[in-house]
């Protein structure tokens, strides 16, 4: 019953703080994932005297990612009535092109603003549309989750310091005494602190493979799929290698810090 | 006669600016049997806790076992303890390890067999009188109990040196009389010199002792 006190303690801490941070991974995934879909469904047309090549657009303009000629049927439909098929064919090559372009990323505003000012340097291009209006309102909601979640991460980071220092001082007040004792009869540090070591790395494990065990369940829920599909986001929720191994890594590093931080700040008993 | 212990111009105390025990010599033969003795506050504790090192000279030296205290280095200080057994008067057992590895810890820290390891704990439990106990914690023990797994504990590596603090100072007749039993037999058996603070030096001694007193910060010895 000791011994698993001596363990609970800790693990409760770790388990907090490794939610907290996979909490933070998916939010971050989702964001993403949501910024990926607005790239995707944004695009600027672009008014152009002459034609210009998809190459040429990706050469001058890193931020586009792929081009498409607009044709302008539509817009002859309607002047269709009462002009002849040659007329019609000159009109069309009198016409302007239009492209569509789509970026590699959702950009800011001030993007938008120098890809617009750079497209208007060359001389063939007459205009470009951004549809600005949406594209602000979209970004600025955007902007919000990402606050949000700044918000969230410091109070993680808050929260984390606050479970870490508790956990220090049981751990100091719990080790001290048995790490003097041991010191009386010449054990060296190495000796002396290897139970708080052995503890800090068992510890870690247990609380990465109770993690490792929680995000499996969710990531393979229905529930939580269907939720994530229901507001247009499809991520996966736990990478079992990568963010297995980044738990892990974080688990190992604060219980070994705390442990070393121990171990540095003990002072012998006079 | 060898010395186990030299000291020279000895002052110590826990500030700079007053010592506790202050400008003395004196010295210990290897293998006898030494009482300390003097009043509360006198010092004799830390002279004690000078000896294995917790409390290092302001100024003067002085030598244990080879080892000169002053500035004393972590690995040899570590070395001398592991020669050393120490009881003290508020036992200072390891809550959370059973008597049974509270008795091992010297031979855990002297990297001993675990075969050496389990017979001398078997052996020390029967002279202690502690063997249905072997698997107890300490808070499940009486205050003589504790002192007694102490006892054994300071014994277990067979240790050059023995320092006890008021080793009796809170205990019953019996568990007092198995304290003294034990030292003595560790002075006679093992050769091992035997170096214990008191407020009473005990009527029935069967060993030859030498007995130095503390007052004012001097320590003399009296015959």
């Amino acid at each position: 019953m000791n011994a698993f006190k001596n363990h609970l303690s800790l693990i409760v801490a770790l388990l907090g703080i490794l939610f907290s941070l996979q909490t933070f991974i998916i939010v971050e995934r989702a964001i993403d994932a949501y910024k990926q879909n607005l790239a995707n469904n944004y695009s600027l047309v672009v008014v152009s005297k002459k034609n210009i090549t998809e190459k040429t657009f990706q050469e001058k303009y890193n931020l586009v990612s792929n081009v498409k000629e607009l044709a302008p049927d539509n817009v002859i439909k309607k002047l269709n009535s009462g002009i002849d098929k040659k007329n019609i064919e000159l009109l069309k090559l009198a016409l302007p092109k239009f492209y569509r372009l789509q970026l590699s990323h959702y950009p800011s505003p001030n993007e938008i603003n120098s890809l617009t000012k750079s497209l208007l340097r060359n001389k063939n291009i007459m205009k470009v549309e951004t549809f600005a209006k949406s594209h602000d309102s979209t970004y600025k909601l955007l902007l919000l989750f990402k606050s949000v979640i700044s918000v969230f991460a410091v109070s993680v980071g808050i929260i984390t310091i606050l479970l870490i220092s508790k956990e220090l001082k049981i751990w100091q007040f719990k080790h001290t005494e048995r790490m003097s004792i041991m010191g009386l009869f010449g054990a060296p540090t190495w000796l002396s602190s290897a139970v708080l070591f052995r503890l800090a790395i068992v510890d870690a494990l247990i609380a990465s493979s109770l993690a490792f065990i929680l995000f499996s369940y969710l990531s393979s829920s229905d529930w939580v799929v269907s939720e994530l599909t229901n507001v247009g986001i499809s991520i996966k929720i736990f990478e079992t290698l990568s963010d297995f191994s980044l738990m892990l890594g974080v688990a190992l590093l604060v219980s070994l810090l705390l442990a070393s931080f121990i171990v540095i700040s003990h002072k012998e008993e006079v | 006669m060898d010395k186990v212990i030299v000291a020279q111009n000895l002052s110590l105390g826990y500030s700079k600016d007053e010592y506790i025990i202050k400008d003395v010599n004196f010295s210990i033969d290897s293998g006898s049997f030494v009482f300390i003795t003097g009043a509360s506050g006198s010092g004799k504790s830390t002279l004690l806790k000078s000896l294995y090192g917790a409390l290092k000279p302001e100024t003067g030296s002085l030598v244990v076992a080879g080892v000169e205290l002053k500035g004393v280095s972590k690995g040899k200080l570590n070395l001398l303890r592991k020669h050393t057994g120490i009881v003290f008067q508020d036992y200072k057992l390891i809550k959370e390890w059973t008597v049974e590895k509270n008795i091992m810890l010297p031979l855990l820290v002297g990297g001993y067999d675990k075969k050496v390891q389990q017979d001398q704990v078997e052996k020390l439990l029967s002279h202690v009188r502690l063997k249905h106990q072997a698997l107890k914690y300490p808070k499940e023990l009486s205050g003589g109990e504790q002192q007694r797994v102490a006892m054994a504990r300071a014994l277990s590596n067979n240790p050059v040196l023995i320092l006890a603090d008021e080793p009796t100072g809170n205990l019953d007749d019996y568990s007092s009389q198995l304290i003294w039993n034990l030292l003595e037999g560790a002075n006679k058996d093992l050769e091992s010199t035997v170096i214990v603070v008191t407020h009473h030096i005990p009527e029935a001694m069967r060993v030859e002792y030498k007995h130095f007193h503390i007052e004012f910060g001097k320590i003399h010895e009296r015959i």
